[in-house]
């Protein structure tokens, strides 16, 4: 029970059969060859596999690809513009925001979604858009400090 | 974990939708209890009927004397209204402590409310708002009140082949003073206790007033002992402390894993306590 859907994924348009029950994490990761979007417990829980649908942060590992038909996508890999890191990207780097990574594009993608609508967030208000993305290493702490990081730079 | 094998249909309307259901066939609204239910094939519909896309049911219409709101209205959209903040404050309290921003972008009030999760926020909320669910069937709609919409453990007044269209909820005084607090499970944010409340007061002594909760028994329920206690009453702090016992007066206390039956009793009047204390 095929399904042709079309969806535009860092500003390239891809056209693509897919089953009806093909996740849209799996979409990106398998059909698309995109894996840095990360499934960590593919029960939407940790939320590794965060990607912006149309400018809104979602768990592409609870939406089914065909539903993103039309939409628009972005991923960890469409960050960096022109070889330069976007300023979460930089502010990871810089803060250690990250030590093994695996949770880092679900953080940078929410947080992206975060501070377009709060630019200016408080630490208690960064600590609270975290909700849904679990870090197993760095306790957080620093993941804070690099979203405060960003947040400055971006509203500069 | 992969759902098993479906046909996929999405509606552009709410008639087509319900004429394009068949008999194991599953609405699909944002997908965020069914999708998962469907990867640990809890759940095998042979068909999802895709509702995300038809836009009248994400519709907020201010209407004079009532705000409706579309089923398909996702939890954040609701939380950044701000003529449901003005009138309404407890829909929006509710709709912004709903699991996570991913989950609110796309989670649906009518999908929550089908769902029928009894730790789930808006059963409860909808209790104490004195809301009405509008259903839309082959026939054409039915009105649904409130107080008798859950019917259940995960179990609603909701027929095969119907549609939630909308919710409507009034804009009456209590509802102008109302809140809502949770005990939040958390890894999910589901409650574990959510108490939501909505009292008119005249010249300090509460006129009208509703109380639910959610999360506490096997479906979401409006705590009548808590309402005939504080009817005509001032809310002060000994009113409050002695009616807020009766928190889980009649009901059977879920027990598990996250809170024993014993627990979570308690939880209900401290959260009751917390609720009216605020209004
Ligand atoms: C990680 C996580 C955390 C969560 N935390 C919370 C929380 O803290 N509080 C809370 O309340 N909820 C929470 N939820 C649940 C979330 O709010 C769901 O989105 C919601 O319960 C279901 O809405 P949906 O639009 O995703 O519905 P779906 O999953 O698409 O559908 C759910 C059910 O309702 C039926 N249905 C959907 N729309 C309609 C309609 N218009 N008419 C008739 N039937 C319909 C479907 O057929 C299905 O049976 C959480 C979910 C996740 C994944
Ligand atoms: S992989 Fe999607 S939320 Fe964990
Ligand atoms: S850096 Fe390892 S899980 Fe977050």
């Amino acid at each position: 029970m095929s399904n042709q859907i079309t969806i535009k994924v860092n500003g390239k348009s891809y056209t693509r059969e897919v089953e009806g029950r093909t996740l849209l994490a799996s979409f990106l990761r398998e059909d698309l060859s995109l894996t840095g979007t990360h499934i960590g417990c593919d029960t939407s829980g940790c939320g590794a596999c965060t990607v912006l649908l149309d400018g809104k942060a979602v768990k592409s590992c609870t939406i089914l690809a065909v539903q993103a038909d039309g939409a628009t996508v972005k991923t960890i890999e469409g960050m960096a513009e022109n070889g330069n890191l976007h300023p979460l990207q930089a502010s990871f780097k810089e803060k250690h925001g990250l030590q093994c990574g695996f949770c880092t594009p679900g953080m940078i993608m929410v947080a992206s979604d975060f501070l377009a609508s709060n630019p200016k967030p408080n630490e208690q208000e960064i600590r609270e858009s975290l909700e849904g993305n679990f870090c197993r290493c760095t306790g957080y702490h620093n993941i804070v400090l690099a979203i405060k990081d960003a947040a400055d730079t971006m509203s500069a | 974990m992969i759902p098993a094998s479906f046909e996929y249909k999405k509606a552009t309307s709410v008639q087509e939708a319900i004429s394009m259901l068949g008999s194991e066939d599953k609405i699909l609204a944002g997908g965020h209890s069914l999708i998962p239910a469907m990867k640990l094939r809890l759940n095998m519909p042979t068909g999802l009927v895709d509702i995300s896309k038809i836009e009248s049911l994400k519709e907020i219409r201010d209407n004079e004397k009532s705000i409706s709101i579309g089923a398909g209205v996702s939890h954040a959209t609701i939380a950044n209204n701000p003529e449901i903040s003005k009138h309404m404050p407890m829909i929006s309290e509710a709709a912004s402590m709903i699991g996570d921003i991913q989950v609110r972008n796309v989670g649906t009030i009518g999908g929550s409310i089908a769902h029928a999760d009894p730790s789930a926020d808006w059963p409860g909320v909808l209790l104490a708002s004195d809301a009405t669910v509008v259903i839309a069937n082959a026939e054409g709609s039915r009105e649904v009140d409130i107080d008798q919409f859950f019917t259940g453990f995960f179990e609603t007044a909701l027929q095969d082949n119907e549609i939630i269209t909308h919710v409507r909820i009034p804009k009456t005084a209590a509802n102008a003073n109302s809140c809502y607090v949770k005990f939040v499970q958390p890894a999910s944010r589901f409650a574990i206790v959510g108490c939501a409340a909505a009292v008119e007061k005249v010249n300090g002594s509460v006129k009208s007033i509703r109380v639910a909760f959610n999360g506490v028994g096997d479906n979401a329920y409006r705590a009548t002992g808590i309402e005939n206690a504080l009817k005509d009453q001032k809310l002060s702090a000994e009113n409050i402390g002695s009616a807020a016992s009766h928190a889980t007066d009649g009901i059977d206390v879920m027990d598990d894993h996250f809170a024993s039956e014993n627990y979570r009793s308690h939880l209900a009047s401290v959260f009751a306590k917390r609720a009216l204390s605020r209004l």
